[in-house]
């Protein structure tokens, strides 16, 4: 690595987080708060009206636990694509199919080959690393789009294959039941809720802090420089491949510990709720909505699209619902479509997501990926503006064309 | 010398960068109404993003005016109409495009004059139905000339215009432009002396992406002057 | 033998409506290096408004489901120009987020029909010799296989001469390879992204209609756009992304594969998405080998 190289290296890193000291401070006290606020949630038997996107309007009951825990391992699915594409810039529409391999992969080691929890485990994580490392290898032979596309297209070989049922693995569309016989009696049963949740809080706090020191290391700089611009990087003395199979195979890695999780929580793994498209796009929504690159963007966005799409379920699933005028009956059964909308508005007008929003992004001044392009809302006003005047001219016809 | 006549084209403290590089750092750039202005320094000083600029296709910051406009921020193809003709760096013209439809792409003014272009080019008329990329570096600096000449211009910015070219076909060059600055400003980034001394009347020296020197084109005589400001024996 | 030749030609015809989606996509990537996610949902649209104008037509015949076809491709183009206007221009210069706001798109779209349709798909009417068979040797053709094939072919044709001769065709083919200089030269590049949007809305409006009426009983339902997109992605990207010529032997290549995997080797092995794997395999090689793709343009 060229001395010019280390120099940018050491200035990436030096950049400090938003403000000073005591705002960092600040940052970790909340963060601490707010993990022990959801640690302790399982004990608060307070009714909330409204508000809750279970069954049962009580804080802590089955229906709030489960979809929380399902936002916890979403979260740290999108903290793992975030070290992808938010940090290394690295646009992929093949994470879902590591997520799917360790939902998959668990299912398949407890149920058909009955394995004890560990040791399956275990194995799903090595077989996971070596798919990553193998297909990301791969993959990385192209670069931008033709990357983008070949990911897709393992991961949708994936789905094609869970959907085909090999030798009988795979249960095919309707999916694959976990078979609880080996687990823990911890995990299963009645009182499994509270500690399947308090697993995946503290799953999701695990991924948290590795993501935290990956990127906030030496090669969390380079993934920077590469992201920026990585033609530069290279001109530096990086070479820029071990660095993007490293982001990939963590994020990849990230990815199957998630679905193992999901697994343990859900209890089943089908083809259209662990390897389909549709799981792709609303781990990209979420890390939009959240605003990449920033880590707690992605779980907050995380939080906000599982919440939104299960109490938007909720809402569409109850009897009344149906006497609702069609106008807002449509639009609302399916919360794909609020959440599309919210998604188009959020790249139009908030490019920086949520995180962006608050202003409290820490990567203030690095703007190398387009899409977090402006992290701050005050560029999303300027846009704003400029389409209201753009529809403006195009309304009162081509007058001003020409002239001066 | 005062200039009864507004300048064709100014710039005042024009900023612009390229991909984080902050490359043009203050040019202050007036080039009066007819004639040639050559555009002189050594290599990355920031000549060819000065014209990229002037016609937005690198975003500028600052002032720029172009026959009395006001046009920073405008969109490259409105400036363009205003009768500016653009000759980069590297001819770029379209190498899957015949000869004929690299021409017909440039009719965007009033007046697209065929004849015009081919007298002066016969050899693009000869070979019209050609591939351009399958021309030569020289036929393909033809080419591109002449498409911006195929309507009436006030104003050409023309980069490098005799860059790799063989003597035949530099000497053609600067007989075009010789005869086109009659009716038309020229703004020109040239290393060659010779060629800069033949055509033009004035001439700005950038450094560092400012400017360093603006004078008659009459100084360059002065081979003490000439090593100085751009490093090279004339 | 015969057997060969009736898959080849379903085969052929399913390529023609490969081909109708990814001329559009691969367009609109050649000149504005824009992924659009959002064209499996024009498909899906054109296909709505063909139902939706055949259910008020009088009993079908050729003229009036010409009237029906119309109707999908107007459908289509509209949708794209106004997306083409509302979104992409406005992120001009984020080729990034252009991509995210295409699948944010979709995905509101394809909920929104789900919202409104269900999931369940409506029949569309056709005329009755459209789903008969024609006698050639021992084989029966579907004739919607000879309509899809046509229709490919015309729309090829058609493309080629729009390409080759009109001014917009010009200047298409030059931004595809020098966006600024056709500005350098006078030209507003925004109204040929907004034409190549409509051109390629049209022709997926239109290969929406013929996906429903030829290979899936006249059956439309909101998802039929999306699962197709994956397939015009992969054609357009082994067959050179900006390359319209390219996407035509893509989309035979990609078709002929499915169909003859599918038939061939499928049902023995248990595999029935083995075609699909295929497919998704020949991307991965091609891209690969020659990530341009087979006939795609230069850097």
């Amino acid at each position: 690595m060229t001395a010019a190289g280390t120099g940018v290296l050491d200035r990436l890193k030096q950049r400090p987080p938003a403000g000073p000291p005591t705002a960092t401070r600040r940052r970790r006290v909340t963060a601490i708060a707010v993990v022990a606020v959801f640690a302790a949630l399982p004990f608060a038997g307070l009714t909330v009206p409204w508000v809750l996107p279970g069954p049962v309007d009580v804080l802590n009951s089955t229906g709030t636990l489960d979809v929380l825990g399902l936002g916890f391992v979403f979260a740290a699915v999108a903290l793992g694509y975030d070290v992808l594409f938010g940090f290394t810039g690295l646009l992929s529409f093949g994470q879902v199919l590591y997520f799917a391999f360790g939902a998959y992969g668990l299912d398949i080691t407890l149920s058909a080959w009955n394995w004890p929890l560990l040791p399956a485990v275990l194995a799903t994580l090595a077989a996971g690393l070596v798919l990553a490392l193998a297909l990301g290898a791969t993959s990385l032979r192209g670069r931008g789009i033709a990357f983008a596309m070949v990911t897709l297209a393992f991961a949708q070989a994936g789905y094609y294959l869970i959907e085909d049922n090999p030798h009988n693995l795979t249960g095919g569309d309707t999916g694959l039941v976990m078979s609880t016989s080996r687990l823990p009696a911890m995990l299963v049963g009645v009182a499994s809720t509270r500690n399947l949740y308090w697993l995946a809080l503290a799953f999701l706090v695990v991924v948290y802090g590795v993501v935290w020191l990956a990127t906030r290391s030496r090669a969390g700089a380079v993934w920077l420089a590469i992201r920026e611009n990585e033609r530069r990087a290279e001109v530096l003395g990086f070479r820029p491949l071990p660095f993007k199979l490293a982001s990939f195979t963590v994020s990849s890695l990230i990815a199957t510990a998630a679905g193992m999780v999901y697994l343990l929580l859900v209890g089943t793994a089908a083809p259209d709720s662990v390897a389909s498209t549709t799981v792709t796009v609303s781990i990209l929504v979420m890390v939009v909505l959240g605003g990449a690159g920033t880590r707690w963007g992605a779980v907050a966005g995380a939080m906000v699209y599982v919440y939104l799409q299960q109490y938007l379920l909720k809402v569409a699933a109850q009897p009344s619902f149906a006497t609702w005028p069609a106008a807002f009956r449509v639009p609302l059964s399916q919360p794909d479509f609020l959440l599309g909308v919210i998604f188009v508005l959020f790249i139009l007008f908030v490019p920086g997501g949520l995180s962006g929003l608050s202003g409290l992004s820490g990567l203030s001044g690095l703007s190398g990926l387009s899409a977090v392009k402006g992290l701050s809302a005050v560029n999303g006003l300027r846009r704003l503006r400029e389409l209201a005047r753009r529809i403006a001219r195009t309304t009162t016809g081509r007058s001003r064309k020409g002239t001066r | 010398m005062t200039a009864d006549r507004s300048p064709a084209v100014q710039a005042i403290g024009l900023h612009a960068s390229i991909g984080g590089s902050h490359v043009l750092q203050g040019i202050d750039l007036s080039v009066p109404a007819g004639g040639v202005t050559a555009l002189l320094g050594r290599n990355g000083v920031g000549k060819t993003t000065t014209l990229r600029s002037l016609i937005g296709l690198v975003p500028p910051a600052g002032t720029v005016r172009v026959l009395g406009h006001d046009v920073a921020g405008w969109p490259t193809h409105r400036i363009i109409r205003l009768g500016v003709g653009y000759v980069p760096e590297d001819r770029e013209v379209f190498s899957r495009l015949t000869v004929r439809d690299n021409l017909r792409l440039a009719e965007t003014g009033p007046g697209a004059n065929y004849e015009r272009v081919y007298e002066l080019f016969p050899e693009l008329g000869q070979r019209s139905r050609q591939l351009a990329g399958t021309l030569s570096g020289g036929q393909q600096q033809m080419l591109a000339i002449g498409r911006v000449l195929l309507v009436d211009r006030r104003v050409l910015l023309v980069d490098e215009p005799t860059k790799g070219l063989s003597p035949k076909f530099v000497s053609e060059v600067v007989e075009v432009l010789d005869r086109v600055r009659e009716t038309t400003t020229v703004l020109m980034v040239e290393q060659n002396v010779h060629v800069v001394r033949r055509l033009a009347r004035q001439v700005v020296v950038l450094d560092h992406g400012q400017v360093v020197h603006t004078g008659q084109a009459a100084e360059l005589e002065d081979e003490d002057l000439v090593r100085r400001l751009l490093g090279v024996s004339a | 033998m015969s057997t060969f030749i009736a898959i080849t030609i379903s085969g052929l015809a399913l390529g023609a409506v490969y081909f109708l989606v990814a001329s559009g996509l691969s367009l609109i990537y050649g000149l504005m290096d824009v992924l659009n996610f959002a064209h499996g949902v024009f498909l899906t649209l054109g296909a709505y408004a063909g139902w939706a104008v055949a259910a008020h037509l009088p009993q079908q015949n050729g003229a009036l489901f010409l009237v029906t076809a119309a109707a999908a491709t107007a459908a289509g183009a509209l949708v794209a120009t106004v997306t083409e206007l509302l979104l992409i221009r406005p992120l001009y210069g984020n080729p990034v987020g252009q991509i995210l706001v295409t699948i944010g798109l979709d995905l509101a779209l394809v909920g929104l029909l789900l919202g409104g349709f269900g999931a369940n798909s409506r029949s569309i009417q056709v005329p009755g010799w459209l789903t008969g068979v024609t006698d050639a040797g021992p084989e029966r053709i579907p004739n919607g296989d000879f309509v899809a094939l046509g229709t490919g072919l015309a729309v090829l044709g058609a493309l080629t001469w729009f390409l080759g001769r009109t001014r917009y065709g010009i200047i298409i083919r030059a931004g595809a390879e020098n966006r600024d200089m056709v500005r350098a030269l006078g030209v507003d590049v925004g109204r040929a992204f907004t034409l190549v949007f409509a051109v390629g809305g049209a022709a997926a409006g239109l290969a929406g209609l013929l996906n429903s009426v030829v290979f899936n009983s006249g059956l439309v339902d909101p998802m039929q756009g999306d699962q197709m997109l994956i397939f015009a992605f992969i054609v357009v990207v082994i067959g050179g992304l900006g390359s319209i010529f390219g996407a035509a032997i893509a989309a035979v290549l990609v078709s002929l594969v499915q169909e003859y995997v599918t038939f061939y080797a499928g049902g023995g092995s248990g595999l029935a998405q083995l075609g699909n794997i295929s497919v998704v395999l020949v991307l991965a090689i091609v891209l690969l080998a020659r990530p341009r793709g087979l006939l795609g343009r230069t850097a």
